[in-house]
């Protein structure tokens, strides 16, 4: 019943974020502010309550930390399921951390509209929430489809200059691709139906089919294609730099560090377990795509002039390492998988804070515009610097621990690959130093009176900056959790083999 | 005739009823206020008399008319879309001079017309209840006839009607030379006895023509348009759904009745009908700036996507069919009724507004609207949350379970294009809005209107009670 709750207080919140205005316009911030702490009471009380031992998954016995599982729709079997083991636990804490951060950094960008914009925001995050917490695919599909609308309408309403356009590539390409994997779902729990008679979209019950090897591999590519578009992998990754460059800060700091992680959570809870053989025999094309992504990403950042369109290039370089991981399939590449995951999200949503931060100080996004800036924000300069140096890998934080685990564990499955993917981590530095030379340092070109990081900004980046060292120097923490249920997912995988 | 057979003929008696009443009204005293009351009072009397209806089902009342759990589903369907029909036309025409009285006297012999085609298990049946609906609809769509456009739609739609009717008459009369009879489903066993002759292809094939006339299908579809954009909105509201909702349960009742989803040929046309209406219906909605025109192309498509169940009848039981269809077809009267609600109740004075640019801005101006309006538009999209989901998730799960994926990446490709231009009029309510003002909406049109977007969220969250429903109607049907 938590689990409901935990998504039904942000559907509430957003209703009540909406009403709230007319108490006054910070009313509807300071709304969503409560219920997202509210919300991450909750995670946190699950957190400390729940034994990591206990969090297998992927049996049929499975036992979760929580499960809600009520009828729905009966006439197919389709049924209310949301569950939480140590890795959706993760990626809940993630989405809520980092939910808070989003209103917290439209403080002051957002002044008109704000009760909707508030309310979309929530949705968003219920629609996340609700994804990585179904385990009934036909819920999972519902969830993934409706965190797209409020985030189409947060792009198309407070967005910048080219937004329609952005809005509506992000919609149609997301759309399109989870059309595919609707069908896909849909054949699955048909080839279920031929076999027991029932109806069934159950993750439980859809495990362990038996399925023929060329059906298996069109209904992987169905499910495949979404997620990839979602995580994006090249090739589907047209919509990103758009929808992200044009997105309300809010919007960038959601899209890059939850939005995004959708895909990659579909890719280890659906795609692999669903379909092992197939994913198996379709491990180096999936990998090939990964290193292609990490390459590709940082060349088109490194050439960039907008600050916001170079952070969602490094999005997909990142994310190609997601991709290498999870189709690597092992142990050290799944946990370095889900490490990028969580320090990608913080980091990436930190770097577009900032670059949302310096929009609303010199209305621009363009970086030959600046220059020099380091004496004039100190303070700022000096995040973005710590961020620039996180998202690089730099040893002690979140990024090496996740990149590194990857590297290790793809080494094991493709050398070739991994020699081209590691030179990802030699364009990091490359990509992620320029801006700081570009922006901070070079020649000032342009005075400004700008304004340095204020206590409110001070406050959430001082969050992020102790969950990015928490996350390099003790990931244990979170190894722990996210551990037994990779462990599951492997040895499952590996039994039907 | 037994008494239960009257019982049964109580929908038809009672439009029939309510239409003569109202003539003898506007004879007597011409008031559009109580022509208005008249007709609602007949169509809620059609309606709640139903369940008594339901008590003596199934019946068949004379060779003609079949009472079913399908036909009372769809009868409710229609009298509840006149319901809303009418309370519209009270707000479109209630501000016009001119006598617009005899409108709802059409209207109620257009209900009295699906109603029949829907319990027709007959083609005599069939003609009478399809001409007394189209004949009423010429006189509908025409009935501003000091618009240009809406005289021409009106004879637009009557001769085309003319031909596709002539269609049907002949391809019935080559079916009923080669069998000797009417009844649909005496065809299954004739059938089976004598099997196919060239002969009952080309009359089925005549028949399918004819009834895709009336279903716009492509090639068929190049009235749909202009009849759409000439006629009064109310009165487009009311051919998008009750004609084509009509003729669509006449069309499943006679594919079940004589299990022709067996039968290749009709097979094959089907699926080219269904493919050519799903891309030519997208494509050409894509270049409307005119809501009711970009509608009318979507409608188009639409009824391609209501093909798909059709097409997978050939390797799935009826059963799975016509659930399918009867729950699309719900989500679509709902949405479709709901979308030229909203263009005639934002109407006011003569200039219907139907360029999307009117309604620019309307998120700031008119929120309550501007969500209504969304939401209808999402379910049309089919975007969860919404009715017009669910209704997609059946024909996905009928084409998937045939295995139809040409059919299926037709239908994805289509959806993406729809999605595409239902975000296009999304999109303008949400930008800064123009210098045009907006007139109230009037009330009773805009209630029933608000109870439409109820319902496409409740039945898109929770479609339960409406799936165990349809899925009963879907078993029992033929039984």
């Amino acid at each position: 019943m938590i689990l409901f709750w935990l998504i039904f207080i942000l559907l509430l919140g957003g209703g009540l974020a909406w009403y709230g205005e007319r108490r006054g316009p910070k009313m509807p911030g300071w709304i969503s502010l409560g219920v997202l702490a509210l919300d991450l009471l909750l995670v946190a009380g699950i957190w400390i309550g729940s034994e990591p031992s206990l969090a297998l998954t992927g049996a049929q016995d499975a036992s979760w930390i929580l499960d809600f599982n009520v009828a729905w729709i009966s006439r197919f079997g389709i049924n209310f399921h949301l569950a939480l083991d140590g890795l959706s636990l993760l990626l809940v804490a993630l989405t809520v951390f980092l939910g808070m951060m989003a209103v917290a950094c439209s403080w002051t960008e957002i002044t008109e509209r704000v009760g909707f914009f508030h309310f979309n925001l929530l949705w968003t995050l219920a629609g996340v929430l609700g994804v990585f917490l179904a385990l009934d695919l036909f819920l999972f599909f519902f969830f993934w489809e409706m965190m797209i609308i409020p985030m189409f309408l947060l792009i198309a309403i407070w967005g910048h200059e080219n937004r329609i356009y952005a809005s509506i590539k992000f919609f149609l390409f997301t759309q399109v691709t989870s059309l595919l994997m609707l069908a896909a779902i849909l054949g699955l729990v048909y080839v279920r139906y031929k076999n027991t008679g029932t109806f069934s979209f159950d993750y439980g019950d859809l495990l362990n089919l038996q399925l023929d090897p060329a059906l298996s591999l069109w209904l992987m590519l169905g499910f495949f294609i979404a997620f990839v578009t979602k995580l994006p992998g090249v090739p589907f990754h047209t919509w990103l730099p758009d929808a992200h460059t044009q997105a309300p800060t809010a919007g960038s700091v959601i899209l890059a560090g939850v939005l995004l992680k959708t895909g990659a959570y579909g890719l280890l809870r659906f795609v692999v377990p669903l379909f092992p053989d197939a994913a198996q025999s379709f491990a180096t094309p999936a990998m090939t795509l990964g290193v292609v992504s990490i390459l590709y990403g940082a060349h088109m950042a490194f050439a960039q002039t907008d600050v916001k369109r170079l952070v969602a290039y490094t999005s997909i370089s990142h994310m190609g390492f997601i991709l290498v991981g999870i189709f690597a399939w092992n142990e050290w590449a799944l946990q370095g998988a889900v490490m990028t995951m969580l320090a990608h999200g913080i980091s990436s949503a930190a770097l577009f804070i900032i670059a949302g931060a310096l929009q609303e100080r010199m209305h621009t996004r363009d970086m030959r515009c600046m220059g020099g800036l380091w004496p004039e924000v100190p303070r700022l300069a000096a995040i973005a610097l710590f961020f620039s140096i996180a998202a690089l890998g730099m040893p002690g934080l979140g990024n090496f621990i996740g990149e590194f685990l990857v590297l290790i564990g793809s080494y094991r499955a493709d050398v070739t690959l991994t020699v081209f993917a590691s030179l990802g981590l030699i364009a990091a530095p490359v990509y992620s130093l320029i801006v700081i030379q570009k922006v901070f340092h070079a020649e000032q070109r342009e005075t400004h009176r700008l304004w340095d990081f204020g206590r409110r900004e001070m406050t959430l980046m001082g969050f992020m900056i102790v969950a990015m060292v928490w996350m390099g120097v003790y990931p244990q923490s979170m190894l722990d959790l996210s551990e037994p249920v990779l462990e599951n997912l492997d040895q499952l995988v590996r039994f039907r083999n | 005739m037994t008494f239960d057979g009257l019982l049964a003929l109580l929908p038809i008696i009672l439009s029939a009823t309510a239409a003569i009443v109202v003539m003898l009204g506007i004879a007597v005293c011409r008031s559009h206020s109580r022509t208005v009351n008249l007709t609602l009072y007949g169509l809620i009397a059609t309606l709640i008399t139903l369940p008594l209806v339901g008590g003596v089902i199934p019946i068949q009342v004379t060779p003609l008319i079949i009472m079913d759990s399908f036909s009372v589903f769809f009868i409710a369907m229609i009298t509840a879309t006149g319901i809303v029909v009418t309370l519209l036309c009270k707000g479109y025409f209630g501000e016009r001079d001119s006598e617009n009285e005899e409108l709802y006297l059409l209207l109620l012999t257009a209900v009295l017309g699906a109603v029949v085609l829907v319990s027709s298990r007959h083609f005599a049946a069939l003609f009478l209840g399809l001409e007394t609906m189209s004949v009423s609809l010429f006189a509908m769509i025409a009935y501003t006839v000091r618009n240009e456009f809406s005289l021409e739609a009106g004879v637009k739609y009557l001769i085309l009607s003319a031909i596709s009717s002539s269609f049907l008459l002949f391809g019935s009369a080559l079916v009923y030379a080669e069998f000797g009879s009417l009844v649909f489903s005496d065809m299954l066993s004739l059938a089976t006895t004598s099997g196919w002759t060239p002969l009952t292809a080309v009359g089925l094939s005549m028949v399918v023509v004819g009834l895709a006339f009336k279903l716009s299908l492509v090639p068929f579809h190049l009235w749909t348009s202009d009849v759409y954009q000439g006629a009064p909105a109310p009165v487009t509201a009311f051919v998008a759904t009750v004609s084509k909702g009509a003729v669509f349960a006449l069309l499943l009742r006679y594919f079940a009745s004589a299990d022709l989803f067996q039968h290749y040929p009709v097979y094959a046309v089907i699926s080219l009908l269904a493919m050519a209406s799903i891309l030519v219906g997208n494509f050409l909605a894509l270049q409307q700036n005119d809501l009711k025109r970009l509608l009318a192309y979507s409608s188009i498509a639409h009824m391609g996507y209501l093909l798909i169940p059709f097409v997978a009848g050939i390797s799935l039981g009826k059963e799975v069919v016509i659930e399918s269809l009867s729950f699309y077809l719900v989500a679509y009267f709902i949405t479709t009724l709901g979308a030229f609600g909203m263009i005639s109740v934002m109407t006011s004075g003569e200039k219907e507004m139907t360029d999307i640019a009117d309604y620019r801005g309307l998120f700031w101006k008119k929120p309550g609207s501007a969500v209504l309006m969304t939401a209808i538009f999402l379910s049309l999209a089919g975007i969860p949350l919404t009715a017009g989901f669910i209704g997609k998730f059946y024909i996905f799960y009928a084409g998937v379970q045939a295995s139809l994926w040409p059919l299926i990446f037709v239908l994805v490709i289509g959806s993406g294009i729809g999605l595409y231009y239902y975000l296009r009029v999304i999109v303008a309510m949400l930008e800064e809005p123009g210098p045009l003002k907006y007139a109230e909406e009037p009330l009773g049109a805009f209630l029933a209107l608000a109870g439409l977007g109820v319902l496409v969220i409740i039945l898109g969250v929770y479609p339960s009670p409406l799936s165990d429903l349809i899925y009963q109607i879907a078993r029992t049907f033929g039984v």
